[in-house]
């Protein structure tokens, strides 16, 4: 068990990095406790891998350090750095048993015969497994394969971090569910440090105590999945999370508030902008929107049913705003006014929250 | 609903049923028919039966060519499979070297074969050859066209040399398939280097390496022409296989039952074994 610390880590896969675009990831610095369980999410090609990688060992940064418990470990092996990982495809050793399998990370470290054998029960037990431990792995189902894969890294006594790289991804939609809620539990059990990537929002705010969002090899956000929610630092994140996303709308600066549609939308932290310039952005949850007998008048453009409430676009001078409506509610017919909450309204400059 | 069957179908069929009758089915009946008769000059021909396979399962020309062929393909099997295999695990998996070696394997498949015959005749010459005059130089009294231990050895090396390249080819390509995160789970795993390749690159190379054994065997098992041009059966007999032993009954003794009855057994061998073959190998897998 450890903190694991990243110390302005860089890293390129190219020999002789020339500019932004050839860093996979720009320059990071993280601090995750012990006993946690982190997601990094973001989209595809946005360097969580990378990242994760660095972090297990399997990687070496161009620059920076990685320290686990304060040593750095920059240079060290997987091995050495007593990790476990659980990939996107499940690896497993076909032509071994599922005990074969569960046993084999202890064996080549040389532990004890009686040892292996209660450690093997108990972790397959904790997994459902423990009917299967006869069976040749090969023959199991795609979420057997990941248990698999995640128990052999639960059977070490001195895993440092369990990562998990998209662990779900060729997983029955009806199991992941399962899976990610036996995650979970299995979390708060054993309270190991666990690191979770995925590009699935869902994924990320049910598994993590404190996710990452990253973009384009940059971190953008580290927070609770509820401060990513209301809170978010960067528009990116306010799109990325949330279904549908933030809205993101253009605005000037006039007086004491940003106007949008020549009206002024009240934002909660205009007190902090101090008139410097830079691209202006107003971001409003489809949550915080409500219809309204005056404000900014909108066209209604679509609805679509999402069961418990209704998703509805429209317009104003050619920019879309998204609302979420109860299922109750009624929708005015072709226009209407809307207003945003105050409260969870927010400035955004040159795509960063304003501070 | 009731589907209209049309027999229409069958015209589309027809030109592949013509092909494999001209190419395989025609031939082969001929042989087949000519196992059968006993043939004078001037074409005729009378019925004989089943006489001419009696007289080559019998006769101890064929009996002792046929064990010839099988400690033939035998030997070059247990050479070329561990040693193809190897090389393929030492090949490079990344960079430059990567073309540069591929293309070194690559070169002795793409000889002719009659060439690799000359090649090695002229190579293993005792008095001007590289290989026969070095090995001579050594204090090895090395004659391949007198010594059958000699022209075995050189029949071998030569199919090794051929051959191996093809198994090496197979198996690099299966090996570079593997997905690196098994490698990558092995080391997290801390698993020994031979533990990967037990585990994880043998598994993985099953298929391929069945295939390699089968292609071998069988080629192996029809070798001809390299082996004509470098020792033409001989000395004696000593590397008279069965293509060759064959051949001299079919044209060299103008024999036209015996060899027809001949060619049958020995496509029957060929089919049995890489039937035997194929099915242990996958009944291994399945389990």
């Amino acid at each position: 068990m450890a903190t694991i610390a990243l110390d302005n880590l860089r890293h390129s896969y190219m020999a002789n990095p020339d500019g932004d675009a050839d860093w996979a990831l720009k320059k990071v610095t993280l601090d995750w406790a012990d006993r946690g369980a982190y997601a990094l999410l973001g989209p595809s090609g946005c360097g969580k891998t990378t990242l994760l990688n660095l972090v297990s060992g399997l990687l070496k940064p161009t620059e920076g350090r990685v320290l686990f418990d304060g040593q750095d470990v920059t240079s060290a092996t997987p091995e050495e750095r007593n990790i476990a990982q659980v990939f996107q495809f499940p690896v497993i050793y076909d032509t071994m048993t599922v005990y074969d399998n569960l046993a084999f990370p202890l064996r080549n470290r040389g532990v004890e015969r009686g040892e292996i054998d209660w450690r093997v029960r108990e972790v397959a037990k904790m997994l459902e497994l423990d009917d299967l431990l006869k069976h040749r792995a090969s023959g199991l189902t795609a979420d057997g394969k990941q248990k698999i894969s995640l128990g052999r890294g639960l059977v070490r006594s001195d895993v440092n971090v369990i990562m998990f790289d998209e662990p779900l991804t060729v997983i029955d939609p009806h199991l992941k569910w399962v899976l990610r809620s036996k995650l979970k539990e299995l979390h708060q059990r054993i309270r190991r440090t666990m690191i979770y990537v995925t590009h699935d929002q869902t994924e990320a705010l049910t598994f993590a105590d404190s996710v990452v969002v990253m973009n384009d090899g940059e971190v953008v956000q580290t927070g609770t999945p509820i401060e990513l929610f209301e809170r978010p630092s960067h528009t990116f994140v306010g799109h990325f999370i949330g279904s549908p996303g933030m809205n993101v709308l253009p605005c000037e600066f006039t007086g004491d508030w940003p106007a949008f549609a020549g009206q002024p939308v009240v934002v909660a932290n205009a007190d902090a902008y101090r008139g410097n310039g830079g691209v202006l952005e107003i971001g409003v949850r489809p949550e915080f929107i409500s219809f309204a007998d005056a404000g900014i008048a909108v066209r209604i453009v679509k609805v679509f049913d999402a069961g418990r409430h209704r998703i509805v676009e429209t317009e104003h001078g050619g920019h879309i705003i998204k609302m979420l409506v109860p299922e109750d509610d009624s929708i005015p017919g072709d226009s209407a006014f809307v207003k945003f909450d105050p409260e969870h309204t927010r400035l955004y400059r040159d795509g960063w929250l304003v501070t | 609903m009731n589907k209209s069957v049309s027999q229409g179908a069958w015209w589309f069929v027809l030109p592949v049923v013509l092909l494999v009758a001209f190419n395989a089915i025609i031939p082969l009946m001929t042989v087949v028919n000519y196992s059968v008769q006993e043939s004078f000059g001037e074409n005729m021909f009378f019925w004989s039966g089943v006489r001419w396979f009696e007289q080559v399962l019998r006769s101890d020309r064929f009996l002792s060519a046929l064990v010839r062929q099988v400690m033939f393909s035998g030997i070059v099997l247990v050479i070329e499979i561990p040693l193809g295999l190897m090389i393929a695990l030492a090949m490079p998996r990344r960079g430059p070297w990567v073309s540069v070696c591929l293309v070194l394997m690559a070169l002795p498949l793409l000889i002719p074969w009659n060439v690799v015959g000359a090649m090695w005749n002229i190579m293993a010459l005792p008095d001007i050859g590289l290989l026969g005059k070095g090995l001579n130089a050594l204090g090895l009294n090395y004659n391949y066209t007198r010594q059958p231990g000699a022209a075995w050895f050189t029949v071998v090396l030569m199919d090794v040399w051929h051959w191996t390249s093809l198994i090496v080819l197979l198996c690099y390509a299966g090996l570079v398939s593997i997905p690196d995160a098994y490698y990558q789970a092995a080391k997290i795993d801390s698993a020994p280097r031979w533990a990967v390749f037990r585990y994880i690159e043998l598994p993985k190379l099953r298929y391929v390496l069945t295939i390699a054994i089968l292609l071998r065997f069988m080629d192996s098992f029809m070798i001809y022409t390299e082996v004509v041009v470098l020792t033409g059966g001989g000395p004696g007999n000593a590397t008279t296989f069965l293509s060759i032993d064959l051949v001299k009954t079919a044209l060299g003794q103008f024999d036209l039952g015996p060899a027809a009855a001949m060619s049958l057994i020995y496509f029957l061998i060929i089919l049995l074994l890489s039937w035997l073959f194929y099915t242990l190998m996958m009944r291994n897998q399945a389990r």
